[in-house]
């Protein structure tokens, strides 16, 4: 009786096994076939590079949400990546190994918040705070960066402490040993041999802060210009899909799968790198 | 103050600790604050009330229905294609190129934006298949997202399972589906339900994916090809159109409330997993 | 009498490096036979290469025949799931599955069992008193085989193998880690058993197969050294080898 159930069944999990290949190879080409012949009818230059985007007048220049992506992303970057590897550091060395077990999880958690919510904060809380006290409208580069840079804390928290932690426990008992604090020790060896771990957390939260999308949306502001400072609203790669998808057509729908590519094509670059970071370290040990 | 390394070590603590110390806080905080805000709003007409006037007034739960409805879905769809490709990549194959494959293609799924997969969904299943905004374009497209999650947590609670397990329902004369669905499978049941558990939590939350391919619609859904509004979706347009902030807490409370206790419900099943190896 | 098991210039590799080399051996039915050896010697791949069971790691490789009532069990058309359950083995340490008592009895039985057609029930109670089992669990039999002790333990994975109604039982050092008790049980039931089976019994315990053994054979470095009755192996080994590893001089 088994023997030919057993094949089936064989077959059937080989076939269920590409699902996920199949998923992503079908949404790369249904993005791609569905942007990409715009951007050579539209030229690729005049796609990147202009900063016209006017969809009534055939205008579809994305380069102001190339440089605001750009501009958000980093600025999140530079809020999440210091305050989540210092994080990390400190619930490693710091603290007892009970807290940080509590403490780990509970951050973990909150990587679950839905981005409407920490939008919706940004929007009550941070945009008037801005407002107030630094000036511009408050809805802004900065309310994006700061809200993206608390966003992405819960993942660099995360893999980092766990890079941290696979240091193996004699490198760190070697350095004390010689009369090193804790903190020489973190500095020479413990963050040295996590680093290709603590990378590959910098760089799947960015992958992140590059394609949030709805936190975006609404502490941003969305104007289509390159901006001027900080205080500025800006519109960004994902938040410009989001916006005008839900009445888009013809060649402006063209337009906004042409802009998917471009995300498409960012996220596969910080992907390949997250993981050709981490081989680096599976290929040292 | 010189610089040795004993006071360098004092400053280190100190600027990591309030490093830390920020960190908790703005993630405390905005969970307290819509707590703060949004539970006076949640009461039981609230919760079970049908939104009146595009949800300025009235209750949320044609949108309660919509989420649990999605992620019904999503996950009746999902969870046999992620288990299925975790047993086939733990059981039936050894590691090579193939695997290796097959599990980055995984964790690419897992990197694409929510946005991305609202694009593809609705090209594909709304346009082009045809479906429209509906329950099934949204759970289609939510089940893929869920996807590596599943993969990923349902391999490692296989992982776990003693190899000795294996060998013994193997020398009993078990095939290997057999031992899969006798043996392995019941054992791995706390990491499955985990990695379910986690993807119900994300379905929930997700915003950008769902508007695009199951719509809007404050209906009550009679079918999947009904158009549905989440939790999600309902909250960001509340507060987005400025319709009402007040229910926009509510919905915002009822919302963190629920994919709170599924995550924490999730780490409590991994927890008494590990806690079971040990 | 026909032999029940003969191995013919059988070999295993794992990669290039030999496990067991050119081993010839008949083993008769309704008997003990006592595999004895240093660690490492090549016992337990001899003894999983019986029910095909080292083909389930990859980098195994098997060569020469293993002929089991006349029939190649390596021929391509012979299956190995029916094959173990002809051939049932015992681990050296105590597995139970991580459910009742006796879904681990009926566990074997029940993967043959197809719809519509039930296993018997009776072989619940026979197999656990063939292991001596039965008078320790017969009122817990749907308690978590798991809470045993692990001599119990031992015997429930005996009567786990009886429960297939095997032609030929595997026992890989079974009673290495239990305490006497448990071991004269277990031996008391090998000797029963062996009227009905054919037992390959491994052990670390050369005094055991003195005990319990019809025949003994001595691994060494993946080699079948010597066989014979146990009597003469014990007595007058032909082979300076064994003698000097059943006095104890090395292993
Ligand atoms: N899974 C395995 N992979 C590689 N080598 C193995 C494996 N199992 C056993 N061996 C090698 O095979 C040889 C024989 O082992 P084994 O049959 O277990 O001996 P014994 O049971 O007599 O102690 C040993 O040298 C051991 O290192
Ligand atoms: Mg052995």
């Amino acid at each position: 009786m088994p023997v030919t159930s057993e094949k089936i069944m064989q077959r059937l999990l080989l076939a269920v096994a590409f699902s996920a290949l199949s998923a992503l190879l079908l949404i790369a080409v249904f993005i791609i076939s569905q942007g990409l012949p715009f951007i050579f009818r539209y030229g690729f230059r005049e796609f990147l590079f202009s900063s016209q985007w006017n969809p009534q007048a055939g205008k579809f220049g994305i380069f102001p949400m190339v440089v605001s992506t750009l501009w958000v992303t980093l600025g999140a970057m530079a809020i999440g990546a210091p305050l989540g590897v210092a994080g990390a550091v400190f619930l490693t060395e710091f603290v007892p190994r009970t807290v940080m077990r509590i403490i780990k999880p509970s951050i973990e958690l909150l990587a679950g918040i839905p981005s409407v919510v920490y939008g919706f904060i940004g929007v009550m809380v941070l945009a008037p705070l801005i407002r107030d006290h630094l000036g511009g409208p408050g809805l802004s580069l900065l309310a994006g960066s700061i809200i993206l840079g608390i966003m992405i804390l819960p993942t660099i928290i995360s893999i980092s402490i766990d890079s941290i932690m696979a240091v193996p426990k004699s490198y760190r008992e070697g350095s004390l040993a010689l009369g090193a604090t804790v903190w020489q020790t973190v500095r020479m060896v413990t963050l040295p041999a996590a680093r290709s771990g603590i990378a590959a957390s910098i760089i799947l939260a960015m992958g992140r802060a590059v394609g949030e999308t709805m936190a975006v949306i609404m502490v941003t502001g969305n104007s289509v210009k390159i901006p001027g400072s900080a205080l500025e609203p800006v519109r960004t790669l994902t938040a410009n899909i989001a916006l005008e998808m839900g009445y888009a057509t013809g060649m402006h729908r063209q337009a906004l799968f042409a802009t998917g590519v471009v995300l498409f094509v960012v996220i596969m670059i910080l992907n390949f790198s997250a993981s050709y970071v981490m081989r680096q370290r599976k290929a040292r040990r | 103050m010189k610089l040795d390394p004993k006071n360098t070590q004092r400053a280190a603590v100190a600027v990591l600790g309030s490093a830390t110390l920020l960190t908790l806080t703005a993630l405390i905080f905005i969970i307290v604050f819509v707590l703060e805000k949004g539970l006076p709003v949640l009461n039981w007409s609230f919760l079970t009330g049908a939104p009146q006037d595009m949800g300025r007034a009235g209750g949320i739960f044609p949108a309660i229905a919509g989420s649990v409805a999605l992620t019904v879905l999503a996950v009746l769809l999902a969870a046999p294609l992620g288990v299925g490709t975790a047993v086939y990549l733990t059981e039936y194959t050894r590691e090579s190129r193939l695997t290796a494959i097959i599990r980055f293609g995984a964790d690419c799924l897992a990197g694409i934006p929510s946005i991305i997969f609202g694009l593809f969904g609705f090209i594909l299943f709304v346009t082009i298949l045809k479906m429209g905004w509906s329950l099934l374009a949204g759970g289609l497209t939510l089940a893929l997202m869920i996807l590596p999650t599943i993969i990923r947590t349902t391999e490692e609670a296989i992982k776990a399972v003693p190899l000795s397990y294996r060998e013994v329902s193997y020398s009993l004369g078990a095939t290997r589906w057999q031992t899969v669905y006798k043996v392995i499978l019941p054992n791995a049941l706390p990491g499955i339900l985990t990695g379910v558990m986690l993807g119900v939590g994300r379905s929930l939350g997700e915003t950008a994916a769902v508007i695009f391919t199951a719509g809007s619609s404050l209906r009550m859904p009679a079918s999947i090809f009904d158009s549905v509004r989440t939790m999600a979706v309902h909250f960001y347009l509340l507060a987005r159109e400025g319709i009402s902030a007040e229910n926009a807490y509510g919905t915002a409370a009822a919302l963190i409330i629920a994919v709170l206790s599924v995550n924490l419900l999730a780490y409590w099943m991994m927890n008494r997993m590990v806690a079971k190896r040990t | 009498m026909p032999d029940k098991i003969a191995l013919n210039k059988f070999s295993v590799h794992y990669g290039p490096d030999p496990l067991l080399q050119e081993i010839d051996l008949e083993i008769q039915s309704n008997q003990i036979l006592g595999v004895i050896g240093p660690s490492g010697s090549g016992k337990t791949t001899f003894l999983r290469a019986l029910n095909r069971m080292n083909e389930l790691q990859p980098g195994f490789t098997a060569s020469g025949r293993i002929m089991l009532d006349g029939e190649d069990i390596y021929g391509l058309d012979y299956d190995a799931v029916s094959l173990r359950k002809k051939v049932g083995m015992v681990f050296a340490m105590p597995v139970p599955l991580p459910m009742s008592i006796h879904e681990n009895i009926i566990y074997g039985p029940k993967l043959s069992a197809g719809r519509g057609w039930k296993y018997d029930e009776a072989v619940v109670e026979s197999s656990l008193k063939a292991a001596f089992l039965w008078d320790e669990v017969r009122d817990r039999l749907k308690t978590s085989a798991l809470r045993l002790s692990g001599g119990q333990q031992q015997r429930l994975c005996l009567a786990r193998t009886l429960a297939l109604e095997p032609e030929v039982i595997l026992l890989d050092e079974p009673c290495s880690g239990l305490d006497p008790v448990s071991t004269a049980k277990i031996e008391e039931a090998l000797t029963i058993l062996k009227e009905r089976y054919t037992v390959i019994l491994v052990t670390n315990n050369t005094k055991q197969a003195a005990r319990v053994a019809d025949r003994t054979a001595f691994f060494l470095m993946g080699k079948l050294v010597e066989e014979g009755t146990t009597q003469q192996m014990f007595t007058a080994p032909k082979d300076k080898r064994t003698s000097d590893y059943i006095t104890g001089r090395f292993g």
